[in-house]
């Protein structure tokens, strides 16, 4: 009786602080910068991938999605849908045809987790972005945030799902790898943040004629758990040059911040007023 | 407790509560009015079109796709529909707050304009969600996304809804005729009133901060840090252009409930009214320049975008401001009025334009909303109107509070 009286007012205490946002950090999961050395990630080498599509494929089985049947083109912008979690692009740059992967990113400071509003979108302390079905409302507020426009509705049914790519967040806490990097050979690797950095410079300086010298998500979106390493700009890759390289619920910090003050401040200026003009009406006009 | 709270005094005279509930809610006047004929066969078509939304999916009525996934029904329903809601706390600031007694008489029917505006976009929200029956997760339980703008704009949205419940129910009070209802009702107002300004400032600016993670999938001319501010300060001329449109044609259709002292007072109403939107329109003006300046993107003014936008600002803003400075200095009503008509097409344009037309304005797909999701926005917005008016025809809202509730009067 006495616990649950006590659980009972916790959890009023904690709605109300929700409520005027005291409990709004800005960005979920970024305390600190230790995150390297424990979230997990993925490392993607365009200059290795040679567009086969067994990672698509391997994803579609594992998912329970239909089998991908058209082919990356250049030219053609395949996109990754309610029925695709991930897909192989072809592009025709300054160094010829290069392939390159698209799906979730896994930001280390997701848009679409800090605009959930039910946080069925969630950074797991694992490093993957996951979608919790149980808690969705469908409302779609993680599409419009996420900067690579990475999750996908199902349109088309009574009871939707968000697609993205999860990096296979339950063979992960299993232990086992996601399953396209298992499929693929050289061009996906799977380790933790720091290791899949060590390991892009290792393959940079061993053939560096192979790589452009630089790591496409150590900083961009406020950094990412998909790294890619590529022969080309990413720009040449697809990737939107919009995209800024600092985190996007930080955007929003500043009007999160100022909700709790704007609950103290308003209703005493309100009621400062309201009582200015009460004293002078009744000595004045005197109504009633 | 021998007394109940709402003792139906009106209806124990000659009759029971529930004779009396019935009595109520059948129609008073003519059925076959060239309004009726028009809105039940759209609000039916629109019922119909629900019942196949939630039995086969979104996508069987709505053009919504990937890239754009909010709508018609997020962006006109809600984001453009609340901005015309905020004449309800600007109106309850002026007279509660600072108590210019003379906005009295309107801000009633301001309030219950706002009360069922926010219920029905609340409904609107429903419609479109996926999955309307996790719809509770945000509100109890474990499941609160607390740094999400969404999370705190739906839980600001739900509670201004209970305080303009409470703001509006010493009418309520009248209309069952129960005086301790109505005393104890009246006495939770300025209560009511603070909290719901509160809200609404936090509100009105947050369906702005909705957008601030998506900045770079809108047009760099309608994307900034400042969108909060300017939801802000151009909802409280949104809010006002609709009380004087709204003032315009209740003033018609309910003629006989307002008192002729009160339609005199009106024109001077409008007249003030008037002033406050040129004033506040001018410091709108001045910070989408300042903000335009600020961005630096005077080449994008040159492009089809950069028209549309000036059209926006030069037409939908600047003129109508121009309008209402005159219409307040030369007191000429019709001159207001065309003037809240332009702001209100302007605050659509601006909403919608943040909200669909300039976000992904590069994507492959546009987005255009299908009929069917035009008869649904159609249709709420004209069952908030058939209720509006029961209420109006029953309740003292136009029409003088009984004598007995009159010193009672926060
Ligand atoms: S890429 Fe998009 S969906 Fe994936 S974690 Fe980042 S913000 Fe979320
Ligand atoms: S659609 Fe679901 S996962 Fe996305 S923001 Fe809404 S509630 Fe969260």
């Amino acid at each position: 009786m006495t616990i649950d009286r006590r659980k009972f007012f916790k959890s009023i205490a904690i709605t109300s602080m929700s409520i005027i946002g005291v409990r709004a950090s800005g960005a979920p999961k970024a305390e600190t910068d230790e995150h390297d050395s424990e979230f997990y990630g993925i490392l993607y080498d365009s200059s290795i991938c040679i567009g086969c599509q067994a990672c698509e494929k391997a994803c579609a089985k594992a998912h329970g999605l239909p089998e991908p049947t058209d082919k990356p083109e250049k030219g053609i912008l395949r996109k990754t849908s309610e029925n695709q979690r991930c897909v192989i692009n072809s592009y025709e740059t300054s160094q010829g045809e290069v392939y390159v992967r698209n799906q979730c990113m896994h930001c280390d400071e997701p848009a679409c987790a800090a605009a959930c509003l039910t946080q069925a979108m969630y950074k797991t302390k694992e490093g993957p972005v996951i979608w919790r079905e149980n808690k969705c409302m469908g409302c779609r507020y993680c599409m419009i945030s996420c900067p690579f426009d990475v999750p996908k509705f199902e349109y088309g049914s009574t009871n939707p799902k968000i697609q993205k790519c999860d990096m296979c967040y339950d063979r992960i806490i299993e232990g086992k790898k996601p399953v396209c990097v298992e499929t693929c050979g050289d061009a996906l690797f799977f380790g933790t943040r720091q290791e899949l950095l060590t390991e892009a410079r290792r393959r940079i300086t061993e053939i560096p004629e192979l790589y452009l010298d630089s790591i496409y998500g150590k900083e961009v979106a406020g950094g990412t758990g998909y790294l890619y390493l590529a022969p080309v700009t990413p720009d040449e890759l697809g990737f939107d040059k919009r995209i800024q390289d600092s985190s996007y619920p930080a955007l929003t910090k500043s009007f999160l911040y100022s909700v709790p003050s704007v609950f103290i401040l308003v209703p005493t200026l309100l009621l400062g007023i309201h009582e200015a003009t009460k004293s002078k009406k009744t000595k004045d006009e005197n109504y009633d | 407790m021998t007394s109940p709270i709402l003792p139906i005094s009106k209806a124990t005279r000659n009759q029971s509560s529930w004779q009396f509930l019935m009595s109520e809610l059948k129609p008073r006047g003519k059925w076959l009015t060239p309004f009726n004929l028009i809105s039940i066969p759209i609000i039916l078509a629109g019922v119909v079109l629900i019942i196949i939304r939630f039995t086969q999916g979104l996508e069987s009525v709505s053009n919504v796709n990937q890239e754009i996934p909010w709508g018609l029904w997020k962006g006109f329903n809600v984001v453009t529909g609340v901005a015309f809601a905020g004449g309800a706390y600007v109106l309850t600031f002026i007279v509660y707050i600072l108590k210019v007694d003379k906005f009295h008489s309107i801000v009633r029917v301001t309030v219950l304009n706002g009360f069922l505006a926010y219920l029905f976009y609340a409904g609107a929200l429903v419609l479109d969600l996926g999955k309307p029956w996790n719809i509770f997760n945000p509100i109890i339980g474990n499941s609160f996304g607390a740094s999400s703008v969404l999370f705190l704009v739906a839980w600001h949205f739900l509670l201004y809804i209970v305080a303009q419940l409470i703001e509006f129910s010493p009418a309520i009070a009248e209309w069952l005729g129960s005086r301790r209802a109505h005393k104890l009702l009246s006495g939770l107002t300025l209560g009511a009133v603070i909290f719901g300004i509160t809200l609404s400032t936090l509100h009105q600016s947050g369906l702005g901060a909705l957008f601030l993670m998506a900045s770079q999938k809108i047009h760099p001319l309608w994307s900034n840090e400042f969108i909060p501010i300017l939801f802000l300060v151009s909802s409280v001329f949104a809010g006002l252009s609709m009380v004087i449109f709204e003032g315009s044609i209740s003033q018609r259709v309910f003629f006989q409930k307002i008192s002729p002292k009160n339609h005199e007072a009106r024109n001077n109403l409008v007249q003030s009214l008037s002033k406050i939107c040129a004033f506040s329109m001018f410091a709108y003006l001045a910070m989408q320049f300042l903000v335009f300046i600020h961005g630096q993107h005077w080449n994008l003014l040159n492009t089809p975008m950069g028209y549309w936008f000036l059209l926006e600002m030069l037409g939908f803003v600047l003129l109508p401001m121009a309008l209402f400075f005159y219409a307040s200095r030369t007191s000429n009503i019709l001159l207001s009025r065309i003037a809240a008509i332009i702001t209100i097409l302007g605050i659509i344009l601006n909403r919608l334009n943040v909200s669909i037309i300039a976000f992904r304005w590069d994507a492959a797909t546009h987005y255009i909303p299908s009929w069917m999701e035009v008869v649904v926005s159609v249709s709420i917005i004209l069952i908030q109107i058939w209720i509006f008016r029961w209420v109006i025809s029953r309740m003292p809202v136009l029409s003088e509070s009984p004598r007995w509730a009159q010193h009672t009067k926060p």
